[in-house]
């Protein structure tokens, strides 16, 4: 661990600073969405649809209209009236926020109750009479795109099929070269399952419209309040929601994990609600409506194949995708990226080149693709390179790591230019390899894995070395709906030398209070206990693009210690006013500036500050604060390297992951305790996936499992105990040389545990099994090669 | 709609109310009584962010209806501190950092404090056992458990000096 550079008293970077938002929560104090009441509130609940595919041949209102206390049902021909059932989605797409024929999914919203409180509003949604008439889903991805599918998005004029774009990345004819020269070629059908983020807290706002002021206050669970004030301002602009109009506030939020990015439908019909009643309505939705209706994340069918010489030397890969959006491309990716960040799926290997390619398609299912805890698809870039890698290690017999170590990109590479475009900033893979290896003791786990296998015990080791690719991003490269992806620190200094920050983004949980406040207190020396952070509200906040993809403390992160830096420019000009010296006689100390020879000449940042107010230097500005947007030059390219230990029981299948080691460089870190309570989550946020949840459909598109009492998120019961290290590769081009780290073990425990199962029964032929991997899937296997008569 | 007036006694202080027979016992605490620290995240009772102590035991407010609640006592996470100073589960939870979003967290520490009533040393698989009818998804449980440790340690400190 480095040294922090700041007192206790600053707790600066490097600190294990105990978070200031604690308390408020603790004592549940926290103001979550559903806490707050408004005078005159309305609820509102929704009708949703029992069927995948479907015709709405009436919507029956009255009986509902005769239950006390409900005032009002909307339909998809209310919002009609007002040309608001269809909206944008961010990837250009359109979806309905209330359908006038079609139903496209089980659980879509097809009419909206406005009542006095919660349980009228649940009566009113039971007595709407829908009459349906149901038609063939498709549900199959693959099948989607057969000749005689019947074509879902005739909304769309011209639509002849269900595909929806195809991409593609890299050299396919280089690539291809290399394949057919290659002296041996690995393949492998990998799925990596449609989940869901399922934040403990689930979706809900409420719309607050005075009609006497023309102003709309959302109080709402989203990670993005800038952007959604700009999409409602170009979605109902024409009906007077200009943007000076409307204010989003993002309240404190349980959990976003990428699924409260959306905006949802329920959004928009409370907004309409709201401007239609002239009430504040309130929606909150339901776990099961949470887990079936709102946006989806992965789902993603992949074929992987490496292309690599005799001695192992990989030389090409190549993977083809086909993607399953649900009924629109509802993808929360930047514009010029349908497929997010997928091409890192080279990931941390030197190959001579590399083609991915992928098709999108419509299927009727809940539209989506979000992150699930992860930059824009790279989950599942960095499953299939990882599983991948394994795959070939067993194709040449090769220790995974050691094939690993071999192809790594060397620390001497960076930056690297990677074969799908990538400039990956800093690396040292090796090193966090060797560190996972010797902490766990790898070589004594291969040799305790042979004993067993010769007494025929099923033990597995599991190696994942990924390369993340955080912090979208550069103006140049990546924007959403046309705004580039920047973000924004404002901080003022107060005359008594305190602080208030504030930022675009929007904390679901990271800890933003204290890391912003550390980095802060580490710029400008004022103790990070005396700066107030704030995020969340359009009406007080600078501008920004929200919080996901990890990009916070490499943007708004990096916008606060700039912001920082110029309020400490300023400051300086003010000491040497103070100190009657020239500002190059100055030298600077967290929290002082003082004569340079002559150290008990000095002033503090608190002077400096009441100086500004009271006492600045005649033609300068008063006041102390400043403002910053940070466009960064480049992405972030965590890393790290997991290894996971498994026995498995021959009996049941059941696999218990006996260690698990996650060494991580995130580069600089801000506050150990916050990055190591982030890398916990993450890995269990990992571990789900890999072993417990998928959402799953039958052939009619019917949700099976659409409750907590199915769909399993990991208990403490399930949950490994962690160990955890890291090693520090600063970035180079960061202002304090962090990188982010909330979603690396997201992205790096599937592969890690994935392999770990597979590699306990590699010696009975086994080359993959897809996630979740559940004891069933491992009983079904071992039931087959005859290791069990369970 | 049928209704009953029912008194709950929520953190020592009776509340006389006239409710609906079907009002689930965390509306009556959040929106009756406007004590929003215990939340709502299912609708199957399976994540437990809804845990509140009824008559000293941990119970999902969720799956209870108001009416049953007469005449008990109903502890929640606004009854633990002790003014500004906190209990020492709250105090674990801090100084371990068992929370991140803290939308489960009022849950855990009612969780907790009946886990602790019963168990003042609990094993680290006790502690996961324990607190398995409530769901996190941010911490990974690990702080959860080294915060209720804390806790456990402190109490029983407390409890041979007193």
């Amino acid at each position: 661990m480095i040294e922090p550079k700041t007192s206790k008293k600053i707790c600066g970077m490097g600190h294990r600073m105990k978070r200031k938002e604690d308390a408020r929560f603790l004592h549940g104090q926290g103001t979550y969405v559903d806490d707050i009441k408004l005078p005159g509130m309305l609820f509102m609940d929704i009708v949703r649809s029992p069927y995948a595919y479907a015709k709405i041949k009436s919507i029956n209102t009255e009986k509902a209209l005769e239950i006390p206390g409900v005032l009002a049902v909307i339909t998809g021909e209310t919002l009609k009236e007002y040309n608001l059932h269809w909206m944008p989605t961010l990837m250009s797409d359109t979806q309905m926020v209330l359908p006038t024929d079609t139903v496209m999914y089980q659980a879509q919203e097809v009419a909206a109750v406005i009542a006095t409180d919660r349980y009228a509003a649940a009566d009113g949604i039971e007595a709407v009479e829908v009459e349906y008439e149901p038609m063939k889903a498709v549900v199959n991805p693959h099948k989607a795109l057969d000749a005689d599918a019947p074509v879902l998005r005739t909304d769309k004029e011209g639509k002849t099929d269900n595909h929806i774009w195809h991409w593609e990345s890299g050299d396919r004819e280089g690539t291809d070269k290399l394949f057919e020269e290659a002296d041996i070629v690995v393949k492998e059908n990998i799925y990596v399952p449609r989940i869901h983020v399922a934040s403990i807290e689930t979706c809900g706002c409420i719309a607050d419209f005075r009609p006497a002021t023309g102003k709309l206050t959302v109080h709402l669970t989203t990670q993005a309040p800038h952007a959604v004030r700009t999409v409602i301002a170009l979605v109902a602009g024409h009906v007077g929601l200009s943007e000076e109009k409307v204010r989003v506030i993002s309240p404190d939020i349980g959990g976003g994990f990428g699924g409260k990015v959306p905006v949802y439908p329920g959004y928009v019909i409370a907004i309409a609600a709201s401007v239609v009643i002239g009430k504040p309505v309130k929606w909150i939705e339901d776990r099961s409506e949470n887990l079936q209706a709102d946006s989806f994340a992965r789902d993603y069918h992949m074929v992987g194949e490496i292309a690599a010489d005799k001695d192992g030397t990989m030389k090409a890969l190549r993977i083809k995708t086909l993607a399953d959006h649900g009924y629109t491309d509802a993808a929360a990716n930047p514009s010029k990226y349908p497929a997010g960040m997928f091409s890192i799926c080279t990931g941390s290997y030197q190959f001579e080149n590399a083609f991915t390619e992928m098709d999108a398609v419509y299927t009727n299912k809940p539209p989506g693709g979000v992150a699930y805890r992860c930059s824009f698809r790279v989950t599942e870039a960095v499953h299939a390179i990882e599983r991948m890698v394994d795959v070939l290690a067993q194709e040449l017999g090769r220790d995974p790591a050691e094939l690993r170590m071999q192809n790594f990109i060397q620390p001497d590479q960076f930056p690297y230019h990677s074969p799908t475009g990538w400039e990956y900033d800093s690396g040292n893979y090796p090193a966090a390899l060797q560190k996972a290896m010797d902490m766990i003791g790898y070589d004594e786990l291969r040799k305790e894995q042979a004993e067993k296998r010769a007494r025929g015990e099923l033990m597995g080791i599991g190696v994942c070395s990924f390369t993340e690719v955080v912090g979208a991003g550069p103006s140049k490269d990546f924007d959403i709906l046309g705004i580039k992806m920047f973000d924004s620190a404002e901080i003022r200094i107060h005359p008594t030398g305190k602080a208030i920050a504030r930022f675009g983004t929007k904390s679901q949980g990271q800890g933003h209070e204290t890391t912003y406040a550390q980095i802060v207190a580490e710029e400008l020396g004022i103790p990070a206990l005396h700066i107030e952070v704030e995020e969340g509200d359009t009406d007080t906040a600078p501008y920004g693009l929200g919080t996901y993809a990890s990009r916070s403390t490499p943007t708004a992160g990096a916008a606060a210690a700039k912001a920082a830096r110029k309020i400490r420019d300023k400051a300086r000009k003010i000491a040497a006013h103070l100190l009657e010296v020239s500002e190059e006689d100055l030298d600077w100390e967290p929290g002082k500036f003082f004569v340079k020879g002559a150290p008990d000449k000095s002033t503090t940042i608190q002077d400096i500050a009441f100086a500004a107010y009271t006492n600045h230097p005649q033609g300068m500005e008063a006041g102390l604060e400043a403002v910053h947007y940070y466009d960064p030059p480049n992405l972030t390219f965590p890393f790290g390297s997991y290894i996971c230990v498994v026995d498995i029981d021959k009996q049941t299948g059941e696999p218990k992951i006996r260690r698990f080691v996650a060494i991580d460089d995130c580069g600089n870190i801000i506050n150990p305790m916050i990055v190591e309570g982030q890398i916990h989550g993450g890995l269990t946020q990992g571990l789900a996936p890999a072993m417990f949840e998928e959402l799953i459909y039958d052939e009619d598109g019917n949700i099976l499992n659409g409750t907590f009492m199915d769909y399993l998120l990991p208990t403490a019961v399930e949950t490994p105990h962690w160990e955890t290290g890291h090693t520090i590769t600063p970035c180079p081009h960061h202002p304090i040389g962090a990188k982010g780290v909330g979603e690396s073990p997201t992205v790096g425990a599937p592969p890690a545990i994935a392999n770990a199962i597979v590699d306990a029964l590699s010696h009975l032929g086994v080359t993959n099994i897809d996630i979740p991997i559940t004891p069933f899937k491992v009983w079904k296997i071992l039931k087959e090669k005859g290791v069990t008569n369970a | 709609m049928k209704t009953k007036e029912i008194t709950v006694h929520v953190n020592g202080t009776p509340h006389t109310k006239e409710v609906s027979t079907r009002l689930l016992l965390v509306h009556f605490i959040r929106d009756d009584l406007d004590m929003t620290g215990t939340h709502i995240g299912c609708d199957t009772s399976n994540c437990g962010a809804c845990t509140i102590l009824l008559d000293g035991k941990s119970i999902k407010s969720c799956t209870v209806l108001a009416v049953q609640a007469d005449g008990k006592q109903v502890t929640t996470i606004e009854g633990m501190a002790n003014g500004a100073q906190f209990h020492p589960i709250q105090e674990g939870f801090h100084e371990e950092h068992g929370l991140q979003c803290g939308f489960c967290t009022p849950g855990m520490i009612m969780r907790a404090a009946e886990l602790l009533e019963k168990n003042p040393n609990p094993t680290e698989e006790e502690i996961r056992w324990g607190i398995s009818g409530n769901l996190c998804r941010c911490t990974g449980y690990q702080n959860i458990v080294k915060a209720i440790q804390y806790a456990a340690e402190k109490m029983s400190t407390e409890a041979e000096t007193a």
